[in-house]
């Protein structure tokens, strides 16, 4: 059999990172993270993770404690998480329906990648109108103004739309809640992701609600990731090493591995396993698909506020998630998914704009390194209400850390409002440009010492002539040496950056889907059970 | 060769701001390849018009221009082809002697006294010779006496007055009362630099303000047309 090729996949951003711990801060986390998971351990009550957390080699013991249903504390010894760390493998390849789209994470690679995140409950819809002044009725202006709803499969579809034509989004996280009353429970998570599979080439990821639905998932995705290639062609040997998951082969012969992959949250903080959650770290991990054991411990109210407390709570959960994974499948691809925050303390809700957000990941991107597995981290997200200045400021202290921190995967980055209640597109636009900035911030100096001759003698040939270095700028902006400007810039004297965010989301937004090819979604539809009308997809 | 894909090079050449066989180029890749300078004078070997070659420099800087109003160019790329038209003018300008349409009027330029700074100046002078004006540089830090004299010397159509400085930029008024002292009031004086602004041109008395490089094309144009 030929071996299998890895075809172009998407560029990531390369950055020298940044660190925030030492190495021995590293050391004494991961070690205070062990001593938490063999004391007090993990409180745990669903029996197929304690199967196989008991078969793994870890101490059980039925107990009853004090205001919990009775339950069992799972202790990790040390060796067991130590090889589950071994067995966790440093490259996840995470496939996408255009394969050029395909993205490949490494543990020890400071290579980032930047994607939409949460499922938003709430979309705020933007349009300009024009003002005057009541007082001054010569003062005019152009402004946003709004419209809040429900999250639809059809904002969802639109919002996928978006982020396939946003050249910053490198995957795409369902971000939108549908929440339509005329799609059955049992059948979410299909019609979820086929909306967002129909309008994005990019790799699409997401929890899933019901176990049940795992299999016709797949089936989905495997649908999918044949639109366009060789038919009846198998991947051979899967995209992630070692591992025979469900890819496909294109016609260049290269591996294509599944567009989606998944989030499970198997602990709830602190250090408590939930049934539901376990139960779907295992399958999806037998699976052999990709996923993120993320956990989302709280500062000040489920986690120590502290960040070296913070980092050592959140390690120790997202390592207990990770050995039931390898314990359940020993070198299943996860991801090690970090997301911390804050809480106010006035009301003890999510605090995204707090300084501590930025500390607490860049920590578990460190902690992430330090095992050789790739970091889903969480970037990107403020308190503002309103697209525009105060949320970009919000945002960006996140934006620009998380990734020179060089985090290979950051989610949340794109469109977020209200810590993670509402979905701006026109907010997404404006993050769109200003991770184009993080990107041109963070980028490593890479010249050479022909780079610095050359550009000596420019120095030298324009102090003795014109004294300008203008024209000679074209080479090194062809060459991608310097960037662009702020992509809402405005020339003149007004600032009219949210008019212009606006006119380019509606711009994009007339742009033609990238849908799917027919035959494919007749595929689809004749093998995956429970998608609603194919009309309701559409967003023309 | 044809005359007509001699042409086309010339145009092609200036658009991609192409300036001679030393320079780099659009990209950094086309040193060593023949630029406008060079085009222009194989074309007058060959006895190509001058008056066509000229025609060739207006529409390639008219594309120019469409490219940089489709933010397809930046302001690097406008100057690289001005100043190919610029240094190529002065070979094709003896050809045209003689000619209708030589030149669109004489420019004179100074950043005035007690301020060194000419980056801006230098720009304008780019642009304005890629535009098809004849214009003079007086340098920088020039007094303006001595300016005046050069405007009696040269008789210019218009007069540029640069200046970066807000202590230096009062000494453009200073030039333009001792202009009508000295009875001179057929120059169009222009001003610029980051401190000036229209509402300070109009209260020192000059023509017109330019914020930028390309506003001073355009300024002087409309000055023409008016004219």
């Amino acid at each position: 059999m030929a071996a299998a090729t890895m075809a172009a996949v998407r560029k990531a951003l390369a950055v020298d990172p940044a660190t925030r711990l030492s190495a021995d801060r590293v050391q004494s986390i991961h070690a205070a993270s062990l001593e938490l998971l063999d004391d007090p351990g993990i409180w745990c009550t669903g029996e197929r993770a304690l199967a196989v957390f008991e078969a793994g080699g870890c101490r059980t013991a039925r107990v009853s404690e004090g205001g919990r249903q009775d339950g069992y504390r799972v202790r990790i010894p040390a060796a067991v998480i130590e090889r589950a760390l071994e067995s966790a493998p440093d490259e996840v390849v995470l496939g996408a329906r255009d394969p050029a789209n395909t993205l490949v994470l490494r543990g020890k690679e400071p290579k980032v990648y930047f994607g939409t995140g949460s499922q938003a409950n709430l979309v705020l819809e933007s349009r300009m109108a024009s003002f005057r002044s009541e007082e001054a009725p010569e003062q005019a202006a152009m402004l946003p103004v709004y419209s809040e709803s429900t999250g639809s499969i059809a904002h969802l579809c639109r919002s996928a739309h978006l982020a396939e034509h946003l050249s910053n989004v490198d995957f795409f996280i369902r971000n939108v809640n549908a929440q339509d009353e005329s799609i059955p429970s049992e059948h979410r998570d299909v019609n979820i992701y086929f909306a967002a599979l129909l309008h994005t080439t990019k790799h699409v990821q997401g929890g899933l609600e019901s176990l049940e639905a795992l299999q016709p998932m797949l089936r989905l995705a495997e649908l999918v990731a044949t639109d366009g290639a060789e038919p009846g062609g198998a991947n051979p040997g899967g995209a992630n090493p070692g591992h025979a998951d469900r890819g496909a082969t294109g016609r260049d012969g290269s591996v294509r591995g599944l567009p989606v992959s998944f989030i499970a949250c198997p602990v709830k903080s602190p250090l408590q396993m939930v049934a539901d959650t376990a139960e779907k770290v295992v399958a999806i991990a037998e699976a052999d698909v990709p996923l993120v054991i993320s956990c989302s411990p709280q500062g000040g109210s489920t986690a120590p506020i502290q960040e070296e407390g913070m980092v050592a709570q959140i390690n120790a959960e997202i390592l207990a998630g990770l050995t039931l994974a390898q314990l359940a499948r020993p070198g299943c691809p996860v991801l090690y998914g970090a997301v911390p925050v804050r809480a106010r303390l006035d009301n003890l809700h999510d605090f995204y704009g707090a300084p501590e957000f930025v500390h607490y990941n860049l920590g578990c991107v460190q902690m992430a390194r330090s095992y050789g597995i790739p970091c889903y981290s969480s970037a990107g997200v403020g308190d503002a209400k309103r697209p525009g200045m105060q949320a970009t400021v919000e945002k960006l202290p996140s934006h620009l850390s998380v990734a020179a921190s060089g985090a290979q995967y950051i989610h949340y980055a794109f469109g977020l409002l209200d810590r993670t209640n509402v979905f701006s597109p026109l907010q997404a636009v404006l993050d769109d440009g200003a991770i184009g900035l993080v990107k041109q911030v963070v980028r490593p100096c890479s010249f050479s010492a022909d780079d610095l001759t050359a550009a000596v003698e420019e120095i030298r040939s324009v102090a003795r002539s014109s004294g300008v270095f203008a024209r000679r700028v074209r080479k090194q902006l062809r060459r991608g040496v310097v960037g662009d400007a702020y992509a809402f810039a405005d020339d003149g004297q007004a600032d009219r950056v949210l008019e212009r965010a606006q006119r380019k989301l509606e711009e994009l937004y007339q742009l033609e889907p990238r849908r799917l090819s027919d035959a494919t979604v007749d595929r689809v539809y004749a093998a995956v059970p429970g998608l609603i009308d194919r009309r309701m997809f559409d967003i023309r | 060769m044809s005359e007509r894909d001699m042409l086309e090079e010339i145009r092609r050449s200036i658009i991609m701001g192409h300036l001679d066989a030393e320079d780099e180029g659009f990209d950094g890749s086309m040193e060593g390849t023949p630029g406008t300078v060079e085009l222009v004078e194989e074309a007058l070997e060959a006895r190509t018009e001058p008056q066509q070659i000229l025609t060739v420099f207006n529409a390639a800087m008219e594309e120019v221009g469409r490219l940089f109003e489709a933010g397809e160019y930046l302001l690097p790329d406008m100057l690289a082809s001005a100043e190919c038209v610029g240094e190529a003018m002065d070979v094709l300008e003896p050809h045209l002697a003689g000619t209708a349409d030589t030149q669109k009027g004489t420019f004179l330029i100074a950043t005035v006294k007690g301020d060194l700074h000419d980056i801006g100046k230098n720009i304008v002078i780019t642009m304005l010779k890629g535009a098809g004006y004849q214009v003079r540089d007086l340098g920088i830090d020039v007094p303006a006496d001595d300016i005046v004299a050069a405007v009696k010397q040269h008789k210019p159509q218009y007069l540029g007055l640069s200046a970066l400085l807000t202590t230096t930029m009062t000494e453009m008024e200073t030039v333009i009362r001792k202009l009508k002292e000295a009875g001179i009031t057929d120059v169009k004086v222009i001003i610029g630099g980051a401190p000036t602004s229209e509402e300070f041109a109009q209260k020192i008395g000059a023509d017109g303000h330019c914020r930028d490089a390309l506003e001073a094309v355009e300024k002087l144009e409309a000055l023409r047309s008016a004219s």
